[in-house]
């Protein structure tokens, strides 16, 4: 990722946010986009960091850790949403709060065609899921819209998710 | 095949007696659930009617944020086929209070006992052990399922355990389906405020 660097700090501002609503549980599948949140995730005692194998793991994982008392998020590329559509069903049903930042691919500059498809309906497909969907396209927007989404996945019960922009996260560099 | 397997209802019966207010249970979709109805209603019980793959990770969610409290998962071989994954999700975590059970009868019970993998030889207690789970048990007699109650009452490491019962359909026993109202009497009964 070749993010240009008056963008980079977004991440810290997104852990920081983690921390102060008390997140003890993040669920993420490896994504670039997500690498330095994933890695002040994993640096820090009080966050659990669950590496997942696919992230419908990270919905069920948020609904347990609720069911017992703590706060979880699920990070996730847009292809990952695709993913979840089923296991979603459980937190409708049962209201479980979830709450989900999702790196979007398939969109700014997107050099790879096979990230479109599922990058192009991430906004529709998690609306018919009954998600409150906010949009973070500059970097000092991501800090206000996850505050205001951690507010409403626990404080009403229901699924969030914050997508952040691809001009945010930068172009895939495809040479090494 | 199935002859001499256990049956399921008297081996449910058999590993939660004598539970104990600390153990949790999170039964998957379909029979497990029926079975855990049958034993009485129970507010530490977290019914699934659904999420079909998400039971060992909703196990795993609990279990980290309860970690004074037992866990128990316990699933149709289907459900876990379904969320083989989360077994290396899990391997990774190792919560020493969760036990992953599987009762596996090798068919598809809710749906017309169409055959499932683990009748064609998908090993579960293998992909467990190579997950690295540290406790791996097969249990296929009384003896081991006494010996598996034993082990959930003081566990103390991240157990998996496939218990070989009977593809039997016993009349069901349906609990409550509100899931929501699981949920709130569920966080109720241990101690969490709304």
């Amino acid at each position: 990722m070749n993010a240009p660097a008056q963008t980079t700090d977004w991440p810290d501002r997104l852990f920081d946010t983690l921390k102060r609503a008390d997140i003890r549980q993040v669920g993420y599948v490896p994504d670039a986009g997500h690498a330095r949140l994933i890695d002040r995730c994993r640096a820090d005692s009080q966050i659990r960091d669950v590496v997942l194998t696919t992230e419908e793991e990270g919905v069920a994982l948020a609904a347990g850790a609720w069911l017992g008392g703590a706060r979880a998020a699920l990070l996730m590329q847009s292809s990952g949403v695709g993913n979840c559509i089923n296991m979603l069903s459980l937190m409708r049903t049962c209201r479980f709060p979830m709450l989900m930042f999702i790196t979007m691919r398939g969109e700014w500059e997107e050099f790879n065609p096979w990230q479109v498809p599922m990058g192009s309906i991430v906004e529709p497909v998690l609306k018919l899921c009954e998600t409150q969907v906010y949009r973070a396209r500059e970097p000092r927007e991501v800090e206000g819209l996850a505050t205001r989404a951690v507010q409403q996945a626990y404080g009403d019960e229901r699924i969030v998710a914050v997508l952040l922009s691809q001009q945010l996260i930068g172009k895939k560099v495809w040479t090494r | 095949m199935m002859h001499g397997r256990l049956e399921r209802r008297a081996a449910m019966a058999t590993l939660l007696t004598d539970r104990g207010d600390d153990l949790l249970v999170v039964p998957g979709l379909g029979s497990t659930t029926w079975d855990m109805a049958a034993l009485g209603d129970n507010d530490r019980d977290f019914y699934l009617w659904g999420a079909m793959g998400g039971a060992a990770m909703i196990g795993l969610g609990l279990a980290l944020a309860q970690p004074k409290r037992r866990v128990a998962v316990i699933t149709g071989d289907g459900e876990m086929l379904m969320g083989l994954g989360s077994l290396a999700t899990i391997g990774i975590q190792r919560p020493p209070n969760l036990a992953v059970i599987v009762f596996d009868n090798g068919v598809y019970g809710e749906t017309g006992m169409q055959p499932s993998h683990t009748q064609s030889g998908a090993d579960l207690v293998g992909v467990a052990k190579a997950c690295g789970f540290p406790i791996c048990l097969d249990v296929e007699d009384e003896a081991g399922l006494v010996d598996l109650a034993g082990r959930l009452k003081r566990l103390r490491e991240t157990l998996f355990a496939r218990v070989a019962i009977a593809a039997s359909e016993p009349p069901r026993v349906l609990p409550l389906r509100d899931g929501a109202a699981l949920k709130q009497r569920f966080r109720a009964a241990i101690g969490i405020k709304a």
